[in-house]
């Protein structure tokens, strides 16, 4: 299966929806006429990045008319939208939507929300807490976003999910320079994960940033598509806009697959009971901290055949005196 | 000794980016500013220059009577090397006029009046000519507090605002700034002799490559004395930025309402941009 993505590396206009759909139909428009199958916009492009207490202004429930607009211009080309997410219990979620055929087909809000230095997501938007792939008509595929890249805990669930390609909707300040570079210390370590997450997840890594400037602070662009062998199908410029198009064939990764079957040999349940093991393990400062929640019972993963090797329920001993744990 | 990272390519061209688009963001195309024939104005006139074209950059000379001669001929020189506009006012008569009653003013006043009338004239002019301000205080001035609260300081925005003087001399350098200009002593001039050096006691350069490892690198106090910093340089730097911070925020305002302003009212310069 292969399929024509295009990146819109596009400058939003902050807080102004109209102006921001009107360039969105601009550039769905280009990738139609490209003969794209796919458009990446970038994180909040619809909304712009640095909104504050703007959020509420710009929010959008997924039965508004704005979304409703998108759906209807998904029927020419499938494309994922950076966008404000309110929920039916008001809450607010930097979301990525994926719209295809005139539908919704998934959505991703986003779960690390960057909260030091310059960023303050988490004081306006609610955190996600799905990690997914999801099917559409290419494949099988998952969307992060941005800061959910920077925790390798979220492209590893997306990898054994069954993800083939992941779509990163970006909207990346530039910062720090280094002598001799093209591009500031950001980028660099963004091109450095994607080709790292590429090779050892041999998947695609469809990365869209955005450029322009608010406030002052400046956006990298650099918008790329990396394949599961690391190697880069097409590049955006740095700090201009840009539209970028790569052919994507999946009998890539199925040939990485075949040479270097890294997913195939990881071990889900060792994973799992060291990760159930740390959590228990006592702080120096506090005796054993119950989990807050009552820990999930052993059970085998339903679906596409179980990738798990000979472990049982019992392979996880409940540590002695914990509250929590249920009587066997 | 440790070297401050400096990428002149890559800051020349986000730099002029950055005039461009907050400046033509807000529906104007122009840019006022002081020039001092100082190497931050010099560096400023010229990315604006570079970023709107030289016909959409006026340049203020705004000498007193006791500004050194070197100065003007060396903000002219910046004029004629970047072709923008310029006008030369001299501040002298409304400077005087105001001192006339105060003679026993000492020169700390005398020169934040001067800074502070240059502000004035400077948004008098960018409503004359329809552009925004272009501030050129950098980042060591900034974090050492060595600038006039609403005189040199004010501005609309800021190109070289995040970088140290060592860093503006580096792309003052690569950019083409009079080579007279980038390489004479720092000076405010806003009293014969005055040196920036010499009134804050230490170099540029020193001071530069402590304030970057303490601020861009967060090293603590032990681990600034290990890099080799004397203990009385990093405390006086210490004390130095603490007492400024005042220059660096709006006025406090007493919170009495559910909603104050800079506190739970939060926006964007760029609202709506």
């Amino acid at each position: 299966m292969s399929f024509r993505v295009a990146i819109a590396q596009i400058n939003p206009r902050l807080g102004d929806l109209q102006s921001n759909l009107a360039l969105y139909e601009e550039k769905i428009r280009q990738a139609v006429k490209e003969g794209a199958d796919l458009l990446l916009f970038p994180e909040l492009s619809l909304t712009g990045y640095f909104l504050r207490d703007m959020v509420p202004n710009v929010a959008l429930k997924l039965s508004s008319p704005e979304i409703a607009q998108l759906k209807k211009l998904s029927r020419e080309v499938a494309f994922v939208a950076g966008v404000v997410e309110e929920s039916s219990d008001c809450r607010f979620y930097n979301a990525a939507v994926y719209l295809e055929a005139g539908e919704i087909r998934h959505v991703h809000r986003k779960v690390y929300l960057p909260t030091y230095g310059m960023f303050d997501e988490q004081r306006y938007f609610a955190r996600g807490s799905r990690i997914q792939a999801f099917d559409c008509r290419f494949g099988r595929m998952a969307i992060l976003v941005c800061e959910d890249l920077w925790h390798p805990s979220t492209i590893y669930l997306a990898a054994l999910d069954g993800a083939m390609a992941v779509l990163c909707p970006s909207t990346s300040p530039l910062r720090g320079l280094a002598e001799g570079q093209t591009h500031d210390e950001n980028a660099r370590y963004w091109e450095m994960i994607n080709r790292t997450y590429a090779e050892t997840f041999s998947l695609f890594m469809i990365y869209g940033n955005r450029v322009g400037f608010e406030d002052g602070v400046g956006f990298w662009g650099g918008s790329e598509i990396v394949d599961p062998f690391g190697r880069r199908i097409t590049k955006a410029k740095y700090y201009e806009e840009d539209f970028i198009l790569g052919e994507v064939s999946l009998e890539s990764v199925r040939r990485k697959r075949t040479m270097a079957p890294l997913l195939r040999d990881e071990d889900m349940d060792l994973t799992i009971n060291e990760l159930m093991r740390i959590r228990e393990r006592p702080s120096e400062l506090t005796k054993v901290r119950p989990s807050p929640f009552p820990l999930p019972r052993r059970e085998r993963i339903k679906g596409e055949g179980s990738r798990v090797k000979g472990t049982s329920a019992s392979s996880v001993e409940p540590l002695k005196g914990s509250k929590t744990r249920k009587k066997r | 000794m440790i070297k401050i990272p400096t990428n002149v390519t890559l800051l020349r061209q986000i730099l002029v980016s950055f005039i461009r688009n907050e400046v033509e963001k807000v529906g104007i195309h122009r840019i006022v500013l002081g020039l001092s024939g100082g190497v931050d104005s010099g560096l400023s006139a010229m990315l604006a220059a570079e970023a709107l074209g030289p016909g959409q950059v006026l340049g203020i000379l705004m000498p007193y009577k006791t500004s050194s001669p070197e100065s003007l001929a060396h903000a002219e020189l910046v004029v004629r090397s970047s072709a923008i506009e310029s006008l030369t006012i001299d501040i002298t008569p409304q400077i005087d006029a105001y001192f006339d009653r105060f003679p026993d003013a000492d020169q700390r006043r005398r020169g934040n009046k001067m800074a502070r009338e240059r502000m004035t004239i400077l948004y008098d002019h960018s409503a004359r000519w329809n552009a925004l301000v272009l501030g050129t205080s950098n980042k060591t001035e900034l974090l050492l507090g060595y600038g006039t609260l609403y005189g040199d300081m004010a501005s609309a925005i800021n190109p070289l605002g995040d970088l140290y003087k060592t860093q503006v001399w580096a792309l003052a350098d690569a950019v083409g700034v009079p080579e007279v200009i980038v390489q004479k002593k720092p000076s405010a001039d806003l009293w014969k002799g005055q040196t920036d050096e010499g009134e804050l006691g230490f170099s540029y350069r020193d001071v530069d490559r402590l304030l970057y490892l303490m601020v861009d690198e967060r090293y603590s106090r032990p681990e600034l004395i290990s890099a080799g910093f004397p203990e009385g340089f990093v405390d006086e730097v210490t004390v130095r930025i603490m007492n400024s911070q005042f220059k660096r925020r709006l006025p406090v305002i007493a919170k009495v309402s559910q909603r104050t302003i800079d506190r739970d009212f939060r926006y964007a310069r760029d609202w709506g941009r």
